[in-house]
């Protein structure tokens, strides 16, 4: 198996805003890839591409060093040994649920023992064996997800590409869907590219996740990095539930910020240091607490969460900030504030 | 290069095969017409038809009795969809599949089964003695006639359309009307009328257009009275060849069609401003209750219902039965002679049992195998080319079947050019015919299924490694079935008593079973002519029952007259 690399990838579907803008992405073999983004960013069209749906207009996509698409020439994809989870699973009602994972097996030319060895296999491995003679109609949201599932695996593919396919399911499936997915990704790995606007499915699922808006790639790394460490505003309003508040910076500072540094900016000084400049810097609810010797700030709302009561707060200069609270808080109260930490965006 | 070179999943050979098809379907026949027609009016001296007076009077016979045939067919169409749709009529199920029978009756049989029950010979109204005395002229032999029998032929045109309207209409949009206060009258004439309007609008329109192509009914009702209207007038100069003929039938069916497209004109133009986007909870209306009325409105549709269905129906199996046309009916001259006469002796009407058989059979067939990737390609093309494919697909149906014919005749009164065979006079000629008039019925219910289709089931096939014509056999034919089954039977029961196309394509040994039943009434012989009407009207209902009994395993807009 190989690296999957998209270069410079472009698509624009007649006039307007190209729908995918100059996108640079290489997903390692093996990895497991959450394109997310709200919806309209172009994170299915460039799933579709991958998949060989829609022609690029510009830039190419490799597997290893197979060219997929490019200027000159495009594997139609009959011929690319991917899989795909569709987001209505796609199973085809008139087959049977062993018919429909036998399928692409069938298409290969692979019959009989062989063949039927393999479907059960797959069909073992996503725990629907006893399902096998029965039509998808027949089945439930989960399971028909399980069966789509088995299709994928059944071929050992190159690349497996999810399309939302969480989205049809109600709360608790999802997490057992999850860790199937995960399950799935271990045993077979194949490299995963997953579609989704929900940032905890992301996370939750992914070795890397990409984020796009209108069309362009903003950033890609591991969760972990991405959560802690957004590049920009755009990445910052997306990941978490962050307050980004505009405060005069020293440039030379270092971009993680501590109670220190952020309470000097929070004070009105009367005249700024000529080196001073406004910067964004993403405040994270948890990093806030209520303590004495914080500044001051207004209770806007308060939202009984279960665990804790989710504020928003307003500071002197009006700018919005989120924080948590364990003890109830009244609504137009004065508090004051300590923030623990901050990241310059 | 399409399909090396896009992420487009139709073959290459799918785009080049569109376009001949509705070249030959559809762009050249017309094309041919339209060309003849232009050259005889400039060059030819063929103008002097303009001149006619008969011409003249036949465009105003058309006109006024499609004129008047519109409005009966709104009158009557209009209020058995207002009446068995939104309110709790009893027995609405059985009421509405008879009255959309009318639809599929071929009209010539429409017209002889009401002589059979109307005039001085009447069968029926000699078997209990009501008949007016004989020598009293038979009323329906009038422009009168005429429009009535249009009215009731294409009254569920206009149902079909206004029932669809009032289908979707919302129903949250009714309760709310209701919770503001409105009565079950504001209501309706508040809300439910203004929402219907397109609709009603679009069945008249449709119906205009059919009666002014219609050539049953005033065939069979006009030309004894020597009333024409343009269908017939082409007949008439087509049976009388001469050295102009070709340049006549081409600007009279010229007319014809300028005609229908003047309908339609006046149907978008009263659209306009009418755009009423429906939004939210569609489905069926609650049903207005009739309280006191409910009896006697079910009674009165049962009446209507047998004044335009079963007596004439009864008047065609009395006038079958009995010896001689004008021969009172009775216990003892019951004779099943013309039966027998029609099936086992006339060599004519088995000829042409065996030639609509063969040819509607074979035109359902064909149509399908065109059908299937012009589908395709509508649905898989952006929007643009889907509607210039589908527009030029549904342009020889919208034009009245005599055009058709017409330019057919023009097309193919020569040899045909590299083959150098001559189609003209041979049953082929009438298959070529059918399968232009009848691309659009057939392509239709299959289009409908199709979009309905979720795409992804495709797509997954693709990524499962199918290519195209094994994407089409394993997957999307399957689920394509039934929409296919139900398109091949829709374009057999169509085509199977058709006259219109027929009447002028037909030669000796050719005759279909619409040309037949048309002969034999010509001819005199009105009892073979009902004997064969019965058959198949017999044969169109069990059609029509086959398709009703599957209805509901078929996909949504599948059978026309559900909606």
């Amino acid at each position: 198996m190989a690296q999957l690399s998209l270069n410079h990838l472009s698509k624009s579907f007649g006039a307007g805003r190209p729908a995918v803008n100059d996108l640079s992405l290489t997903i390692r073999d093996g990895g497991f890839l959450a394109l997310l983004g709200p919806s309209g960013c172009g994170k299915t069209t460039v799933l579709r591409m991958i998949a060989g749906f829609e022609q690029p207009t510009g830039g190419s996509i490799r597997l290893g060093e197979r060219v997929l698409a490019d200027e000159k020439s495009f594997i139609p994809p009959e011929a690319r040994n991917m899989a795909m989870v569709f987001q209505s699973y796609a199973l085809w009602p008139h087959m049977t649920v062993a018919e429909n994972v036998g399928y692409p097996l069938k298409v290969r030319g692979i019959g009989g023992d062989a063949r039927s060895r393999k479907v059960r296999e797959a069909l073992a491995s996503v725990r629907l064996e006893d399902y096998a003679d029965r039509r998808p109609a027949a089945l439930s949201g989960g399971q028909r997800q399980r069966v789509a599932l088995a299709r994928c695996l059944v071929t050992e593919p190159d690349v497996v590409l999810l399309d939302e396919p969480l989205a049809n399911l109600d709360r608790h499936l999802r997490q057992e869907m999850e860790e199937t997915f995960r399950e799935f990704h271990r045993r077979s790995g194949a490299t995963m590219v997953y579609v989704t606007h929900d940032q905890s499915e992301a996370m939750a699922l992914a070795t890397d996740v990409a984020i796009m808006s209108e069309g362009k790639l903003l950033q890609v790394g591991a969760p972990e990095a991405i959560y802690a460490e957004p590049e920009g505003r755009v990445v910052g309003s997306l990941i978490g539930q962050g307050a980004i508040l505009s405060l005069p910076i020293f440039p030379s500072s270092p971009r993680r910020l501590d109670w220190l540094s952020l309470s000097h900016a929070l004070r009105p000084v009367m005249q700024p240091h000529p080196d001073v400049r406004t910067a964004d810097v993403l405040i994270r609810p948890q990093d806030v607490e209520l303590a004495p010797e914080g500044i001051q700030a207004k209770v806007e709302t308060s939202l009984y969460e279960g665990e804790r009561y989710a504020l928003r707060l307003t500071l002197s200069d009006g700018q919005m900030l989120r924080a948590f609270s364990r003890l109830p808080v009244r609504v137009g109260e004065l508090v004051r504030v300590r923030i623990g930490s901050g990241w310059r965006l | 290069m399409l399909s090396r070179f896009s992420g487009n999943s139709q073959p290459r050979w799918l785009f080049p095969f569109v376009v001949l098809c509705l070249f030959l379907l559809s762009v050249l026949p017309l094309g041919r017409l339209a060309l003849t027609g232009l050259q005889s009016l400039v060059k030819g001296g063929n103008h002097q038809i303009l001149l006619e007076p008969s011409l003249w009077l036949a465009v105003w016979n058309t006109l006024i009795t499609s004129l008047w045939g519109t409005v009966i067919s709104v009158l009557i169409g209009g209020s058995f969809a207002f009446l068995l749709t939104l309110f709790n009529v009893r027995g609405r199920g059985v009421l509405a599949f008879l009255f959309m029978l009318p639809m599929m009756i071929p009209p010539q049989v429409t017209a002889l089964s009401w002589i059979g029950m109307t005039g001085p010979s009447s069968t029926l109204l000699k078997a209990i003695g009501l008949a007016p005395p004989l020598g009293s002229p038979q009323p329906l032999y009038s422009l009168g006639g005429i429009a009535l029998l249009y009215g009731v032929q294409n009254a569920p045109l206009v149902y079909l359309a206004l029932r669809a309207s009032l289908l979707s209409i919302p129903r949250d949009g009714v309760e709310a009307a209701r919770l503001s206060g409105a009565s079950p009258r504001q209501v309706l004439s508040h809300i439910i009328f203004p929402l219907v309007m397109p609709g009603l609008i679009a069945g008249a329109a449709i119906s205009f257009v059919s009666c002014v192509g219609n050539f049953g009914i005033p065939a069979i009702l006009g030309i004894p009275a020597s009333i024409y209207t343009l269908t017939t007038l082409v007949y008439s100069k087509f049976a009388s060849f001469g050295a102009s003929t070709f340049g006549d039938i081409s600007i009279l069916s010229g007319l014809i069609a300028v005609l229908s497209i003047l309908g339609l004109l006046v149907e978008e133009r009263m659209l306009r401003g009418r755009d009423f986007r429906v939004l939210g909870l569609s489905g069926p209306t609650a049903a207005f209750q009739l309280g006191r009325l409910r009896v006697p409105v079910g009674i009165l549709l049962w009446i209507v219902m047998a004044a335009i269905l079963f007596l004439p129906l009864l008047a065609l199996v009395a006038s079958s039965l009995a010896p001689a046309y004008g021969v009172p009916l009775t216990m003892k001259t019951v004779t099943f002679r013309a039966y027998e006469e029609i099936i086992f002796r006339q060599a004519i009407t088995r000829t042409a049992f065996q030639n609509s058989l063969l040819l509607s059979s074979l035109a359902a067939l064909i149509l399908l195998c065109i059908s299937v990737p012009v589908c395709y390609f509508v649905v898989r093309s952006g929007r643009r080319v889907a509607t210039l494919v589908s527009g030029l697909a549904d342009i020889p149906h919208a034009l009245p079947g005599i055009v058709i014919a017409v330019a057919f005749i023009l097309l193919c009164a020569g040899p045909l050019p590299l083959v150098g065979v001559t189609i003209y006079g041979t049953l082929w000629i009438i298959l070529l015919a059918y399968c232009s008039a009848f691309l659009s019925v057939s392509l239709r219910p299959v289009v409908s299924a199709f979009r309905q289709l979720d795409p992804s089931l495709e797509e997954a096939a693709r990524l499962a490694g199918a290519g195209f014509i094994r994407r089409m056999i394993d997957i999307l034919m399957p689920l394509m079935a039934p929409a296919c089954g139900a398109s091949v039977i829709l374009v057999f029961l169509i085509a199977s008593h058709e006259l219109t196309v027929s009447a002028l394509l037909w030669s000796a040994g050719t005759q279909t079973l619409g040309v037949a039943i048309y002969n034999l009434d010509d001819s005199g012989s009105f009892n073979l002519a009902s004997a064969l009407s019965v058959l198949v009207v017999v044969m169109v209902i069990a059609v029509m029952a086959v398709l009703e009994l599957v209805a509901d395993r078929l996909p949504k807009g599948v059978v026309p007259w559900r909606s």
